[in-house]
């Protein structure tokens, strides 16, 4: 076996750090703007810790703001979305993946059309829509906008999933007298799991993100997502109030860092190797 | 105050969406029916009640704190005195409002009053959106609201919303480097005249100094606005077929504060990119000496100012007079509302005298009740109200405000053209070109 080299591996540790810095720091200076006073957020030399931490900024936001009635909205949103996203794609996907038609080619090509189509276009007609079948200003008719917004993308990566497993391991199920339920249950499903955590995870933090939607179709205070308590510490000519608003931003990236955290560890790939002969 | 910029990314979205609306309007016909006309209530707020409760909604924009808990107060009071007449309250934010306006205009679910901008009612008013109230105001808010301000919301002869806050532009000053430099400060009865206002700047400005740092990130509002102190128009028949024109009056504003920047070298350049509150810490830091801005900005000058900061509020400069263009928040009642009455009923309990004092104090803004700017919270010297409200008498329609197609005028052509004049890459003349001649080329589409 090589023995690592003390150059090479120091460099990478460095790179490592490097790229952990980078990725962290937008977070950590969240959190230090968040604990700093309006004096301090407005110094010309900013400070990287708060001189003197305070909590004003979430009291402000939480007494201003319903930020948690806002979570409790959002992450049931984005939850059901997710969910039903994944549900609906992965029958689909399998299909694509394993039934070359016609049908299933222009559905594949219909799925990467509809993904290069401006959405702001069908607000109005959606809104309108939405609105003849009551389910505006409900969770459920935005539950569905999102459905419908993160299905294409959901679909066509669960689709390359599903073609990546190789057809060799429903057969060998077969061979030993497995159904074709059976063999989807037991042999795809669990080498499939990395694939829907991922687009489970891509519907969740679309939907978690997502303000125009939300803006347009959600009037009841009680029904509004993240995206529109966060925008209302921003004021006329954009001047933002940006202790508060780092404050309720930090609240309400805590659910979904604590969702990505759970989830990561599924996001495992290398799942098939030598599961067939090559 | 200024037009509102949208800053979001939804700034296309605006555009596409309005574009639609507009389209399904042509396509839907004009349902907009000014109501039935009873005459207007006798007294600001009174109204007869209803038999059976009815629910009014109220979307606010007011997003600071004090703003906030003065909306809820007096919607709050209102509905004690109204048990049948309820209004609830909705929040809206002002980066997006026009895009939810227009897709709630369209599909009929807008709400029965509305907070928003003077400068998009003649818009609305052509869709057949907003009621025209001409009907209904009582002659106590008629009366009580300047003149002045009622232009601003006044179209063909429609008046399409109840004007209540405006924005005037005045100077900040570091006190203690002026005090220290032994400047004269002006008076609201003798203020400085921009060639004063230049000398000072320049005996302020020393090698770590600024004299004045003018915030141009945006800057055709500002500019246009400012320009009425020398009678600049930078429009002719604004009110009809509106061409850009660009002679002296409108040159004055402009070239001046391009002297100080490059010539006299007393105006910090940096400020091209930066908006009020981007110049703050280097304000607050003592790198410039003066900060000309919006009224509003007392605000953020006494929560973000360090301690010991001292900072003074100087009057409006003077041109060939004080005037200043503006426009005003409103409060207007859509088109489609069940209840008429009842919404301008609210609208002018919301707008009395009393309650626009807390609006005004809440944003740090202008009240346009002439009872209103007389109470003594608005007149404190300690916070600048003092100044604040001697500039009321100033304050005029900015012309720009009727010209149909300003808004792409100013933003495909004025801004980034004088942002262009203000980093010196390109010469008076250029700009005066560009303004012009590019700028017809968009109004004349808005003609046909």
């Amino acid at each position: 076996m090589d023995r690592p080299r003390p150059l090479a591996s120091t460099l990478k540790h460095l790179a490592l750090g490097a790229y952990l810095v980078f990725l962290a720091f937008p977070l950590f200076w969240l959190i230090s703007t968040s604990l700093k006073t309006p004096q301090e957020l407005a110094l010309i030399d900013p400070t990287i810790i708060p001189d003197a931490p305070t909590f004003d900024n979430f009291r402000a936001a939480f007494s201003e703001q319903p930020i948690v009635r806002s979570i409790v909205n959002t992450a049931f949103v984005s939850s059901v979305s997710a969910v039903l996203t994944v549900f609906l794609s992965i029958p689909a996907g399998y299909v694509m993946a394993r039934y070359r038609s016609v049908v299933s080619r222009a559905t594949i090509v219909w799925v990467l059309l509809s993904q290069i189509f401006p959405w702001v276009l069908v607000i109005i007609p959606l809104f309108l829509l939405l609105r003849n079948f009551g389910l505006y200003d409900s969770r459920l008719g935005l539950i569905i906008v999102y459905v419908v917004w993160s299905m294409p993308f959901a679909l066509w990566m669960l689709r390359s999933y599903v073609a990546s497993i190789p057809y060799e391991l429903e057969e060998a199920a077969a061979m030993d007298g497995a159904s074709k339920a059976r063999a989807l249950k037991d042999v795809i499903a669990p080498l499939l799991a990395p694939g829907v955590v991922a687009a489970g995870l891509f519907a969740f933090v679309s939907a978690w993100n997502e303000f125009l939607f939300a803006l347009v179709l959600i009037r009841d205070p009680d029904l509004q997502t993240l995206s529109l308590t966060l925008v209302k510490f921003i004021g006329a000519e954009g001047v933002a109030r940006l202790g508060p608003l780092a404050a309720a931003s930090l609240v309400a990236t805590i659910p979904s860092l604590i969702f990505f955290a759970f989830m990561q560890r599924r996001l495992t790939g290398g799942l098939l190797g030598g599961a067939v002969k090559s | 105050m200024t037009i509102r910029r949208v800053t979001t990314p939804a700034r296309l979205a605006g555009a596409v969406v309005a574009a639609a609306a507009l389209l399904l309007t042509a396509c839907g016909g004009d349902d907009a029916d000014s109501s039935d006309e009873d005459g207007g209530a006798a007294t600001p707020g009174e109204v007869e009640e209803p038999e059976e409760p009815i629910t009014l909604t109220f979307q606010t924009l007011a997003w600071q704190t004090a703003s906030v808990e003065a909306n809820e107060e007096i919607v709050e009071a209102w509905n004690e005195e109204h048990p049948n007449i309820q209004v609830e309250l909705l929040q809206g934010d002002w980066n997006n409002v026009n895009d939810q306006l227009l897709t709630s205009f369209e599909g009929g679910t807008a709400p029965d009053v509305f907070h928003y901008e003077s400068t998009t009612l003649q818009e609305f008013s052509d869709r057949g959106n907003v009621l025209d109230l001409n009907e209904y105001l009582s002659d106590e808010i008629r009366s009580d609201i300047r003149e002045g301000a009622w232009d601003t919301v006044t179209y063909d002869g429609g008046v399409y919303g109840v004007p209540f806050l405006q924005e005037s532009q005045v100077i900040f000053a570091n006190a203690t480097i002026l005090a220290d430099e032994g400047i004269e400060l002006p008076t609201i009865d003798e203020p400085w005249t921009w060639d004063e206002f230049a000398d000072v700047a320049g005996q302020l400005t020393t090698d770590d100094r600024y004299g004045v740092v003018f915030p141009l990130k945006s800057p055709a509002n500002r500019i246009l606005n400012l320009s009425r102190n020398f009678g600049a128009d930078f429009f002719t028949d604004p009110a009809g077929e509106a061409t850009a024109v660009f002679g002296d009056a409108e040159s004055q504003v402009i070239s001046r504060i391009h002297q100080m920047m490059y010539d006299d070298e007393s105006a910090a350049p940096d400020g091209v990119g930066m908006s009020s509150t981007d110049a703050l810490p280097a304000f607050f830091d003592g790198q410039y000496a003066m900060l000309p801005g919006a009224i509003w900005l007392r605000q953020q000058l006494i929560e973000q100012g360090p301690d010991g900061f001292e900072w003074v509020t100087l009057p409006a400069l003077e041109g060939e007079t004080q005037a200043q263009g503006a426009v005003a928040q409103t409060l207007s009642v859509s088109a489609d509302t069940e209840y008429p009455e009842e919404a301008v009923a609210f609208t002018e309990y919301f707008l009395s005298a009393e309650n626009q004092v807390k609006l005004a104090a809440g944003d740090w803004l202008l009240p346009t009740s002439q009872e209103a700017v007389t109470a003594p919270e608005l007149n404190d010297p300690e916070t600048g109200w003092d100044i604040a409200i001697s500039t009321a008498d100033t304050l005029e329609i900015a012309p720009f405000q009727l010209v149909k197609g300003f808004e792409e005028w100013k933003s495909k052509v004025a801004n980034p053209a004088m942002q262009e004049y203000f980093s010196d890459q390109i010469t008076l003349d250029d700009l005066g070109a560009q303004l012009t001649e590019e700028g017809n080329g968009i109004l004349e589409r808005y003609h046909r």
